[in-house]
């Protein structure tokens, strides 16, 4: 209508910085074609500890917890399935033994999917996917408090591209420690 | 705790030059259009002064958008009359045009004005319709496609849908402050059907998703993820006025209005993690759960006597169509064709739904007869989603992909027309057509 141009309304709502807290995988859409898994949350993942970044195949570094390389801390899946594969479980492990030896630690698993399909329907796979990886800490040790699980469904793909590559990369659970 | 900025927009583009940010183009033929002359409408206002916008040019563009006309090049008109008396039928019978819009703008007020138009059937030389239709500066474009919309419905029998809006969502990608790093833009527009007078609803760094029109056009549902997590926000349309309705644990999706505007059908994963289908009671809060189960069951849509609701679920598997009745009972599976039929959308008939579909590999819009249960595959992407029926149930916009990019496509509910809606920058998703306006 019309009248809204009249209007010219400004309406700020909430308009308050974004505090780049340490938990936050900084935005990954995208970052340009890398197609590192998880290449997606680079910046800000709660560094605590030194030299984590070049742990090779989680070889000198943790497997678990904020420490634990980026590797580490992605979960992928198959097309349309939210059931874990078994190559995860030590690390899945590792993150509930973290968990459980540090009850103050906060961990946000987000749920994502390829691009395939319906928007909502990627929302419920992602958080299926969150739920699944939920389990499993809670199973472990974890403690349901310290875990919270968000759907970011196929809105936040880690690596841009319409390949089999590219889908099987945003597939994933990511494993985000924070406040 | 962490805050985002999201901007509210609105209106506040009016200063900034009218640009359409989507370029309609027809992309694949139509069987028989009509051949018909919109000529240039007269000026009646006072000497020097002109009207604020073409309206037959607008006009033209509507009716050639449909697929079904085919307006003469103003070039090739041998005349340009703009009353009844200055008609030459034979010329225009001798140019194939088989109807022709002659009209004259008249301006008794400064900012109002008065578009009066005449549609003749050349063969015969009579008459078809006559009509005055009022308008201001601000309004000029709608009222131009009104007017559209009344020679539209005077030569198919079928309402025009020129002068409906369409919402969608876009997402604009720019590098971030560290090197490297990109950062989107989400915002949910709102333009006129033929791309035209775009206008930000909302914006925001996090994703927003599945924008859903009330019955009446004066709100839209949607999904924000501007506190990082999903919740369901209402914004009043005119006057931008915000609400959130859903924020409850987990996921707060697919928002979708019962016919009456009362309630939300949405998808929660409360309390168990688990997505159900529930009923949402706007003004009271009251939240009916109409499913249970470990399956996904979301994307409800309702029917048109609001008496069932139809949803996705992966119960069987893959995602499927089901039924289940409004007030609570059992589910029935409605899709059978296929692995994969998502995201129902019922036509404005009642008779079919539109759905995500997969066709030997690829993603596409078809339409399912409920009553016989047949299948037509009506897009050709690969990665086609978000359909949504025109309110007069001859055309669907949907979302699908023009290389890397996101872009907006219509298709005849038959499948014959398709066009494509180019915007101009950014990725475009998620279109809903608005209802009728009221009249």
């Amino acid at each position: 209508m019309n009248t809204m141009k009249t209007l010219a309304l400004l309406l700020v709502v909430g308009l308050v910085t974004a505090c780049a807290g340490p938990s936050k995988t900084t935005t990954d859409d995208g970052a340009a074609g890398t197609a590192t898994p998880g290449g997606a949350s680079s910046a800000g993942v709660g560094d605590s500890g030194a030299g984590m970044g070049d742990a090779m195949g989680g070889a000198g570094g943790a497997l678990g917890g904020p420490g634990a390389s980026q590797e580490n801390r992605v979960v992928y899946f198959e097309y349309d399935r939210f059931d874990i594969k078994p190559e995860y479980n030590a690390i899945l492990q590792a993150h509930a033994r973290y968990l459980s030896s540090n009850p103050g630690a906060r961990v946000r698993l987000e749920g994502h999917a390829d691009e395939r399909g319906s928007r909502e329907y990627n929302i419920g796979l992602g958080e299926k996917r969150a739920q699944a990886v939920r389990s499993v800490l809670l199973l472990q040790g974890g403690v349901s408090d310290q875990i919270t699980t968000v759907s970011f469904g196929e809105e936040r793909p880690a690596v841009i591209g319409s390949d089999d590559e590219a889908w099987s990369l945003n597939r994933r659970v990511e494993i985000v420690y924070g406040p | 705790m962490r805050h985002i900025a999201v901007l509210l927009l609105l209106g506040a583009l009016a200063a900034a030059p009218a640009r359409a940010e989507l370029q309609i183009e027809i992309t694949e033929g139509v069987d028989q259009a009509l051949p018909i002359a919109v000529v240039p409408f007269g000026w009646q206002g006072a000497p020097g002064g002109a009207p604020p916008l073409d309206a037959a040019a607008i006009v033209a563009a509507d009716l050639a958008r449909s697929g079904r006309f085919a307006p003469l090049p103003r070039a090739d008109m041998l005349q340009q009359p703009t009353s009844a008396a200055e008609v030459q039928f034979d010329d225009w019978r001798r140019q194939g045009s088989e109807v022709l819009v002659i009209g004259r703008v008249l301006n008794p007020q400064p900012g109002q004005y008065e578009l009066q138009f005449q549609v003749f059937d050349v063969l015969r030389g009579e008459q078809l319709l006559g009509y005055r239709q009022p308008a201001t500066t601000a309004n000029y474009r709608r009222s131009a496609h009104r007017v559209a919309d009344l020679i539209y419905e005077k030569l198919t029998g079928v309402r025009g849908v020129f002068s409906t809006r369409i919402a969608y969502v876009t997402v604009v990608r720019s590098a971030g402050k560290a090197p490297g790093q990109v950062q989107g833009s989400y915002r949910l527009v709102v333009a006129d059907a033929d791309g035209e007078n775009p206008r930000i609803m909302v914006e925001s760094p996090e994703p927003i998703m599945s924008p859903a029109w009330s019955p009446d056009g004066s709100r839209i549902a949607y999904v924000s993820f501007e506190n990082r997590r999903s919740e369901i926000y209402l914004q009043d349309l005119r006057s931008g006025t915000r609400k959130r309705v859903s924020a409850r644990p987990g996921v707060n999706g697919a928002p979708a209005w019962s016919p009456d505007g009362q309630r939300l059908a949405v998808s929660l994963s409360r309390p168990d993690g688990n997505l159900d289908i529930y009923t949402l009671d706007i003004n009271t809060q009251v939240l009916t759960r109409l499913t249970t189960g470990s399956a996904i069951d979301t994307e409800p849509a309702w029917s048109l006597d609001g008496r069932q609701i139809y949803f996705t679920s992966d119960s069987a598997g893959g995602p499927q169509v089901y039924r289940v009745p409004a007030e609570g009972g059992s589910a029935q599976r409605v899709t059978f064709e296929g692995s994969y039929n998502a995201r129902p959308r019922v036509s404005p008939d009642g008779r079919q739904l539109a759905v995500v579909h997969n066709d030997r590999g690829n993603y596409r819009i078809a339409a399912v007869d409920l009553a016989r249960s047949t299948t037509q595959v009506l897009s050709d992407g690969r990665l086609d989603e978000s359909p949504s029926y025109a309110p007069n149930g001859e055309m669907l916009i949907y979302a699908t992909r023009a290389g890397a990019r996101g872009v907006l496509a219509t298709v005849s509910a038959n499948g014959r027309i398709k066009q494509r809606i180019s915007a101009l920058e950014g990725d475009v998703r998620e279109p809903a057509w608005s209802p009728f306006p009221p009249n």
